[in-house]
Formats: structure tokens, sequence, C-alpha cells
């Protein structure tokens, strides 16, 4: 963690917190990671899947882009996360936008009528996150899907945050941790989603949403450190 | 089914299979892969207009004379590719709406909200939705957010594949050609005044009794990726496929056509507890790129099979319903009828793909 993390903001206690600037530059860096990304993703979804993850995840990101501009000034982390939810909803598509929508809208929910996220609301995000998928699309750890990055990424933000480290230091756990779930997807069966139908044949293939889940992870660890 | 090493899902493993330099000259009646659904939607209006009217954004189908006010509304709807299914089933005695996504895709929550909207006649609508991961999460995100605007909606998820075995250790059986059946009877209870309630236990009813099994011969190309979804040898056949080309039982060598019939008959059989003197409802159906000539031999050894068990075929359909592009290969849907059932498939029907009775 590069030490000018601590632009974002400090608090008199010196820990790191992030704000709505921090929600933005993930988005936009999320928007950027999955349109150099747009082609790898289509790849692992053909292998597996219908091979439309990557076309789906930058359409939706690439939606948003405008609206960002568009934002109230004193729009808080919650309601910038509630315009990507929204947005991610009506263009995504597929399996992945009342997923992706979903977690988001959870997340801003655990976010709300906060100015700004220390590590305990951070781990509280991606904990609403990752609960909001499992809801909405009842897979499990195993299952080969994003919840296998989501998970670990849940856990190692928790394990950082208790262990006193900052907001970006929690964040850079998650994303390491997705980044690592992700990869552990390749020697999984299926049980959910079209992939499920192959049995035997997903294996030794990696599953697209747990690869976008880490690449998101990856966005929000990345924002801590970008300037506007 | 055959392993990984052997044969792995869109992977050419086989040197008999036909090179990708073919494939990608794929002759396809279009202008652009963008615009393939929009143009589509936009010439069936133009070709259906006194049945249908189309809302352009949102897009989805619309019967011209919706909503009926104290009429249960029904819509169904997802990825494009696989026409009639579903726009070419709106229309009276049938559905209310269909939304039709990208190919292969789910729409999104918002145009199944619009179309909600526009059929709802204040006595509910019914969502009848394919079990496709895609299709039951933007249905499912769409009525939960036409119930908070107070219009009762109720989803019943069609799975009538038996190609899928474990439905445990899967996202379950698929919704396939089954549909088509279950948006007739459905549709004509709900033009014959049935309650949301009626209307949901027919379409409960109708998904409980039909079971169906497919077979692909070629894989199709979905018009944006320009390259089949999948690859089979040139003598390979793949047995219990999903119609979007996906996987299903096995991969085996072309066969004669009775062979073949056999082979998707016997699991729809095993699943479904008929008997001697039982009356059915036999639906062949072509997956896009397969005549009608060949439907019709496989009907006949259809017809043969559940004749010497002591089943009576009392009604049929033959002809491409449910679509998978160009993709050649068919499925065979058996309906167990009864006099109820049998009644609502006689009704009137006045849709694109189906009429009579009017």
């Amino acid at each position: 963690m590069s030490p000018d993390a601590g632009r974002n903001s400090d608090q008199a206690d010196g820990a790191l917190t992030l704000d709505t600037a921090w929600t933005v530059r993930w988005i936009r860096r999320s928007a950027e990671i999955l349109a150099a990304e747009r082609t790898a993703l289509n790849t692992l979804d053909r292998d597996i899947g219908d091979g439309d993850h990557g076309e789906n995840m930058d359409r939706g990101f690439q939606a948003v882009l405008p609206k960002l501009d568009g934002l109230a000034d004193d729009a808080n982390p919650s309601a910038v996360l509630k315009l990507l939810a929204t947005t991610l909803i009506s263009t995504v598509g597929g399996a992945a936008g009342p997923l992706y929508g979903t977690a988001f809208l959870k997340a801003a929910g655990a976010t709300a009528a906060t100015g700004t996220l220390d590590s305990l609301a951070l781990v509280a995000l991606l904990t609403a996150a990752r609960d909001g998928i499992v809801l909405r699309g009842k897979a499990g750890a195993g299952d080969k899907t994003m919840i296998d990055a989501w998970s670990p990424a849940v856990d190692a933000a928790q394990a950082a945050q208790s262990a006193g480290e900052s907001a970006p230091a929690v964040l850079t756990a998650a994303a390491d941790a997705a980044a690592r779930g992700a990869q552990d997807t390749e020697p999984l069966v299926a049980h959910k989603g079209r992939a499920s139908y192959l049995g035997e044949r997903a294996i030794g293939h990696r599953d697209p949403g747990a690869q976008s889940t880490a690449l998101l992870l990856r966005a929000a660890a990345d924002a801590t450190r970008v300037m506007d | 089914m055959s392993t990984v090493g052997e044969c792995a899902w869109g992977e050419v493993s086989d040197r008999s299979v036909v090179a990708p330099s073919e494939w990608q000259v794929m002759k396809k009646l279009i202008n652009d892969p963008k615009h393939v659904v929009n143009e589509a939607v936009a010439g069936f209006e133009a070709a259906h207009g006194d049945i249908v009217r189309v809302s352009p954004d949102p897009l989805f189908i619309v019967r011209a004379d919706a909503p009926h006010k104290g009429k249960v509304g029904i819509v169904s709807g997802g990825g494009s590719g696989h026409e009639p299914l579903h726009g070419g089933f709106v229309g009276l005695g049938m559905l209310d709406a269909a939304v039709p996504g990208p190919v292969f895709t789910s729409p999104t929550p918002d145009p199944i909200l619009a179309a909600t909207q526009s059929v709802d006649g204040g006595v509910g609508v019914l969502h009848i939705v394919k079990n496709y991961t895609g299709d039951v999460l933007n249905f499912e995100t769409a009525a939960d957010l036409a119930s908070a605007e107070g219009i009762d909606v109720r989803t019943v998820i069609i799975n009538d594949d038996v190609a899928v075995k474990d439905s445990l250790y899967t996202a379950g059986r698929r919704g396939v050609a089954g549909t088509v059946l279950v948006e007739k009877i459905t549709g004509a209870a709900a033009e014959r005044g049935d309650d949301l309630t009626a209307v949901v236990a027919v379409a409960e009813k109708v998904n409980s009794r039909v079971r169906t099994m497919g077979v692909a011969l070629t894989p199709c190309v979905v018009p944006h990726a320009g390259e089949p979804s999948f690859v089979l040898a040139d003598d390979e056949i793949e047995i219990g496929i999903g119609i979007h080309g996906e996987p299903g039982r096995e991969r085996i060598k072309l066969e004669p056509a009775d062979a073949i019939v056999d082979r998707l008959l016997a699991p729809i059989l095993e699943d479904l507890p008929l008997a001697s003197g039982d009356q059915v409802l036999l639906f062949v159906n072509g997956m896009g790129g397969t005549p009608l000539v060949e439907l019709y031999i496989v009907f006949r050894r259809a017809a043969e099979v559940l004749r010497e068990r002591g089943i009576t075929v009392s009604r049929s359909l033959v002809g491409n319903y449910t679509t998978s592009l160009e993709m050649a290969g068919a499925s065979i849907s058996v309906l167990q009828l009864d006099a109820e059932l049998t009644a609502l498939w006689d009704a009137p029907v006045q849709t694109a793909a189906l009429r009579w009775g009017r």
C-alpha cells in the first residue's frame, strides 16, 4: 500500500477512510479494467457459458460513466453505489445484471447515511454485497460462481479489519483473496448457472463471474491509490 | 458424457471437425449483428400489426388490444434466437406480451416491468419463465419491482427438459419446447376468465405433465459471436441439447432417425408416469435448421413407440416453434392430457405462429 493513499482523507485518529470521490474512482477504474479485459472475460465465458460476460459487464459500466457526472454535490458513497446498482440491473442482462445489481444495492443499504467509510464500514459493504448475491443467486461456496471470489474476499477483509488494518489495506486484502478465489474455481465442477450443465467438462476453466468479481475488487483497491 | 480430454465443449480436439475458417464466413441474412433483434422485431410488427404492437424502448411485443380489464395478463420472454418463441405467441388465447432480450441473453428487468404494466388488467399478471439462470433472475427482479407498484405478479418456472439428470447439482432442468404448450394452454385459461390463482394452477399442471428431450446435429452461430457456439464433428450428434447449444447427456455418432427418436423418448417415458390408455399431445419441434420432412419422420417413429405402449396420441404439433437459430436438430415433447387440458388446447388462438378455432 502506497503511503499517499492517505490523500483520501485523514480522520482525527489517523485512520484512513474512503469517501464519495473514492467510490466514483472505484467505478471509473472498474470500467477501465473491464473494457481492457472484455475479450478475456468473453473467452472464459465461451468456454463454459455463452460467451458474453465481458460484453455485458463492459456495457453496464460504460453506461454508468456518464451518469456519474450528474451526481448531486452532496451524494454520499451509498448514493453512488445505488446509482451503479440500478444502472447495472437495467443494462447488463444475463445472470450478472441482477446479481451485481443486487450486490451493489445491498452495499448501498449497508453504507447509507455515512459520508466516509472506515475499515469497519468497508467490511460491512463487502459483506452486504456478498450476502445480496447469495440471496439472489442461491449459490454456495464451491459452486463455481462469483461467490467463490466474494466469500474469500469478505473473509480476508474481516481478518484485516480485526487486525487493525486501514481501509485501503482491507481492500487490498479483499482484492488479493478474490483473485486467488477466482483462480481456485478452475478445478471445480459448476453447480449453478449455465456451466452446471457441462458437468465435468467445466473442470479446468475459470469461472468468468468469479474473475469479474476479482477485477472489480482490484479496481476498488486501485482506487485508493489513484488521484483525481 | 464425453470427458474433458476427449472433446471439451467449444474446443476443437478432433481433426475431422470443420475448420474454423469455414465457419467464419457463415452466411446470414443480417445487416449488422448489433441490430438483429431490433430489425427482426420491427419486421414482426410490420407483418403482424393486426395482432401485436411493439414498444421499441423498452423493447417488448404486446397484444394490439392490451390491456384487457378483468383478464389475467400473461407475459413471457427470454433471449432472442428462439423464434417464434415468444413473440410469435402473443395474441388472443395465448400471451399478452413477450419480452425479447439480445440473442441468447435474457432481457433486463426494465422491459419486463414495462411489459407487465402494459398488460395489467387489474387482476394480476403471470410470468412464464424458462428455467435459465439469467431469465429467472431478471424476471424475479422485475416481479419485485412490479409488486412494489401494486401489481399482483406470480411466476411459473418451466423446466420440462429431462436431459438434465441431476437437478440437485445443476441449475436444474431447463425450460425448452414444452414452454409453447404451457403458453398455449395457460393463455386459454386466462382468456376464458380464470383468476390469477387458477391460471397459475393450470400453468403448473402443464409444466408438471410435459417432458422434452432434444438432439443437435449441428451447432448454431450467434450473430455477434460470428463463430459456432460449440463444435460437433461431421459424424457426431449431441443428445439432450439445450436451446442455446449447451450440452446434454452425451455426444454420440450419428444414427438412423428411428434410433435417435428411441434415445430421446426413453428418458421422457421413464420420467412421465404414463399408463396404457392415457392420451397425450405429441410435439415434435424443429431447432431451426432441420426440414419438416425430417420432423415428420421423427413424429412417425415417436407415435409408433407410444402406440406400442398403448398410449393414444390425441393431439399433435409439428414444426419449428422453439428454435436455436440455424441449429439442425429436433426435440420431442410429450404432454399427458386430460379433459381440461385437451379443451384448453383446442380453444381458439390467434397469434403469428399458432392460429385455430376462430
